[in-house]
């Protein structure tokens, strides 16, 4: 039997809503001697209990506001939960928001050794793999340019071929698929496809159900910050696209 | 929690901080080399700057306003030893304050331990720091050849790391309240600048204090100023060649490790807090 890849139990996330942020000292006691300092309560997770395992590529699906990116954020162990825990074996690449890692001032070459950093990775590991990332960005002589000056199709190229060529355990899929042009996005699904095989975890975020169908195995259905659905990934579309209609 | 479980805790920090170990490298690099990227001089702005800025400080000091060099042996040595340390803690303290904020777009996205970044920022400061000691090195063995100005060399400078482990240990410490502080209220970052400009008056850069002639309380109130002890500490061993004062010592080694104490306790309690308000 696989072994688990990522286990969430019984989680809960609840964020405090206040209508004004306050931030400033000042505010903040002026709101406390007023009592005013109140909040509302609201559970974007609800309670949330699955399990996936090694090599199982599972898609989360939910209208807006269901609690996917919540989800994704305790799972990367960005967002600690209110209540349970989530346990995850192995690396994890999110790759949300592409290049969200990089320094703007530093060029293309030194944001490597940054971002590999940041996900952990010693410069002698990233080194090997140096060549392999900059050829795959396809970014030439641009590599020595500040950041700041690429276009943002190149900055997502560039997160793009670091975060896949560290060799993650476990994936978090955020609509990156439709990364650069046409050309390169041929070449990025080839390139997971391509992790796929190797029997990557992967956790897959995304509105288009035929996608889902193409590349996951189960799925799981949010709603309200509850599953309301899990299964193969066929049934759980199926129940998804019958609520589209029925809106 | 039993002791048990605790230890187990703190050996998984331990764990977690040795993982990242390239990210706080990765970090110093990183600000240590873009500092002075894309400026003419690059590097050399490391020693320009405390020479320039002593330059000034010798003029008004010691030029305009005569009175306060008044028994100083070698006032601008006096004033470039004050003046480093001082620019070391501000400069490492208001960058690790705002490290968690300007990390922001890192912490939302990917899972890395957050103390990284106010100790990584206090550590590439000291870096830069270490490098501008040798603008006093250079100032003092001219003095020492070119003049006849009386400055003690003796086996004491060797104590010299002493009062600079303590700087930053309390800058960690210090760097860590702040960085927390500034999560939640923004407003400290503006407050902390005028606390720097107090500190600046309060530690005797350019001063000596047993010349002000002040009242007990206004020298109380100074001694209490923990950069006051490290900057004397250091002034005993590098320019006047003597051991130094030992109630400095403890005073200044007291006041940081629970500075330290303090900052790690209250970023620990607080940390998972932060993603809610960056």
């Amino acid at each position: 039997m696989a072994k688990t890849a990522v286990k969430v139990e019984n989680v809960s996330v609840m964020f405090n809503l206040n209508k004004e942020k306050v931030d400033n000292i000042k505010e903040y006691l002026i709101k406390m001697v007023k009592r005013e300092l109140r909040f509302t309560e609201f559970w974007a997770l609800k309670n949330i209990s699955f399990e996936v395992k090694q090599g199982e590529r599972i898609g989360i699906l939910g209208f807006n506001g269901a609690g996917k990116s919540t989800m994704l954020k305790v799972i990367a162990g960005v967002l600690k939960p209110t209540k349970g825990s989530v346990e995850v074996n192995g690396v994890i690449a999110p790759l949300l928001e592409l290049g969200a890692g990089f320094d703007m001032n530093y060029s293309g070459s030194e944001n490597i050794y940054l971002y590999g950093a940041t996900m952990g990775y010693s410069r002698k590991y990233i080194q090997e793999r140096y060549d392999e990332i900059v050829a795959f960005s396809e970014l030439g002589d641009f590599i020595d340019v500040p950041v700041k000056n690429y276009s943002s199709g190149m900055r997502a190229r560039l997160g793009f071929s670091i975060a896949t060529a560290v060799e993650p355990q476990v994936l978090i899929l955020d609509e990156v698929l439709s990364v650069g042009d046409a050309k390169f996005k041929i070449k990025s699904e080839a390139k997971i496809k391509s992790m796929f095989d190797k029997g990557v975890t992967v956790l897959f975020v995304s509105h288009n159900t035929a996608q889902v169908r193409r590349l996951c195995t189960k799925a799981i259905l949010l709603d309200h910050g509850e599953i309301i659905a899990a299964g193969t990934a066929d049934e759980v579309c199926d129940i998804y696209d019958k609520k589209v209609k029925s809106k | 929690m039993n002791t048990a479980s605790k230890k187990i805790k703190i050996s998984a920090y331990l764990q977690n901080l040795w993982k990242y170990r390239f990210l706080l490298v990765e970090i110093v690099r990183k600000n240590v080399k873009l500092q002075y990227r894309n400026s003419v001089l690059g590097i050399f702005w490391t020693f320009l700057q405390p020479l320039l800025t002593t330059l000034v400080l010798v003029l008004v000091f010691g030029g305009i306003f005569g009175k306060s060099n008044e028994g100083i042996v070698c006032y601008p040595i006096y004033l470039l030893c004050g003046r480093l340390l001082y620019e070391f803690f501000t400069q490492s303290t208001k960058r690790a304050m705002r490290s968690i904020r300007n990390s922001a777009s890192v912490i939302k996205k990917v899972y890395v331990p957050k103390y990284i970044y106010p100790i990584a920022n206090v550590l590439s400061n000291f870096v830069t720091f270490a490098i501008s000691l040798s603008v006093l090195v250079v100032m003092m063995a001219y003095y020492m050849i070119f003049t006849d100005v009386a400055i003690r060399i003796t086996p004491y400078i060797l104590l010299s790391f002493v009062p600079i482990i303590i700087l930053l240990v309390l800058c960690t410490g210090i760097g860590l309240i702040l960085s927390t502080l500034n999560v939640f209220f923004k407003d400290i970052e503006y407050l902390y600048e005028v606390f720097c400009m107090l500190i600046f008056y309060a530690t005797p850069i350019f001063y000596k204090v047993d010349a002000l002639g002040a009242n007990k309380f206004v020298q109380m109130g100074l001694m209490a100023n923990p950069l006051y002890s490290i900057v004397s500490m250091f002034r005993s061993c590098v320019l006047f060649g003597e051991m130094w004062n030992w109630n400095h010592f403890f005073y200044a080694s007291v006041f940081s490790l629970a500075m330290l104490g303090i900052g790690s306790l209250v970023f620990y309690k607080k940390q998972d807090k932060f993603i809610l308000h960056i």
